[in-house]
């Protein structure tokens, strides 16, 4: 039987929704004025963003996302109060390949270890595997990302390729590692 | 000086946008060329968008991002081919790819000897740290051929392409500058 009772977009502690154009930008341009932050979420120089610059940059978003045909964008909520906490997003998608790659961020350090990452990572995988029906998953990190790397181990991705000194931060060069999953790993991890 | 823009068979060159468009439509044709270069779906473009492609380019003038050539054998002065370097400023990497669309020029050195001037161009003109690109498994002609330029293989991503109905592997390789610069060393000697 197709297991269609499942929510996609619930899970214990989060949920996922969609940008709400009142509250988020200023949650958000909080959480751009915290270079670490910045830092382990992106490659691109971190830099403070004003509520006002977060607002515009949804709207390319969600431009792009109907243009591109290929980005999947949400917003990571506390199920208790509807508070948001991070993103997660699907991007990069090769339709006739069946490959992406993914992306989770909690933007408070308040609200890091305490399982909303890995909870939203879960259900991205999920969404991914059964509902845009992709064969394989990767995931690029930062060689000093070590929360990130702990949890795609955590879910079963294998570490496929290392690109030596691939990024210049804190006046050194860092390896960027590609990490991989595959349906049916995720399959038989999602059975056990 | 050396020439930045000469080598041992080919040279770079910028070329009309009409001259690339006549040769690029007809490469799009040949999809063993197509397969072996790119991981998506083959398409067939007219001319006219191709020419688009590169007017806009004229256009826009130079982005400081992007660096696109096109290939051109010295004995002949034919255009054999076409190579891009994407390039990141910030952490000073540059991503490369390259495609020889004339078959008569293949396995023959044309694609090395270009890779070749990249790799110069990357390093001592743009001040790269590192060069990288992506290929097919089943490409191993242009495997030996990066590896000739300089680059080492960094690992595969699994079965991250799907062509008639079976899964294959894309290979990642990369080039640091020290390493480069070692070679150079090591080819004057």
């Amino acid at each position: 039987m197709f297991d269609i009772a499942t929510q996609l977009f619930e899970s214990q502690d989060i949920h996922f929704g969609p940008i709400d154009y009142e509250k988020d930008p200023e949650v958000e341009s909080k959480w751009t004025h915290n270079a670490e932050f910045m830092r382990l979420y992106d490659f691109e120089p971190a830099r403070p963003m004003s509520a006002a610059i977060v607002k515009k940059q949804y709207e390319k978003l969600e431009k792009k996302i109907d243009e591109d045909k290929n980005l999947y964008h949400f917003m990571i909520r506390a199920k208790a109060d509807d508070r948001l906490i991070g993103k997660a997003v699907i991007q990069r998608i090769e339709w006739a390949n069946g490959n992406c790659s993914v992306r989770v961020g909690v933007g408070s350090a308040d609200d890091r270890r305490k399982g909303y990452g890995t909870q939203a990572l879960k259900m991205l995988l999920r969404f991914a595997f059964a509902e845009l029906n992709m064969f394989r998953v990767s995931a690029n990190v930062a060689e000093y990302s070590e929360g990130a790397i702990a949890l795609l181990k955590k879910l079963g991705f294998t570490e496929e390729v290392r690109r030596r000194q691939s990024l210049e931060r804190e006046g050194r060069r860092w390896d960027l590692l590609v990490f991989g999953l595959l349906k049916d790993e995720w399959a038989n991890q999602a059975k056990a | 000086m050396k020439d930045l823009f000469r080598g041992e068979l080919v040279r770079l060159t910028s070329e009309e946008p009409e001259l690339r468009a006549k040769h690029e439509a007809r490469w799009q044709r040949d999809t063993e060329f197509h397969r072996l270069a790119d991981a998506d779906p083959a398409e067939l473009n007219s001319e006219k968008k191709i020419r688009g492609w590169g007017e806009k380019f004229a256009e826009d003038g130079f982005k400081p991002g992007r660096y696109p050539f096109s290939i051109r054998a010295l004995a002949d002065d034919k255009l054999i081919g076409f190579m891009g370097l994407w390039v990141d400023l910030i952490h000073s990497e540059a991503w490369v790819g390259i495609g020889i669309g004339e078959r008569e020029y293949w396995g023959k050195g044309y694609g090395t000897d270009a890779m070749k001037l990249c790799l110069q161009f990357a390093f001592m003109e743009l001040g790269m740290q590192r060069v990288s690109l992506g290929l097919h498994e089943y490409n191993t002609r242009a495997l030996k051929s990066y590896e000739k330029a300089g680059f080492k293989l960094e690992g595969h991503t699994r079965q991250d392409v799907l062509r008639e109905g079976k899964r294959t592997n894309t290979l990642w390789m990369g080039v640091l500058r020290d390493e480069w610069l070692q070679l150079q060393n090591g080819e004057r000697q």
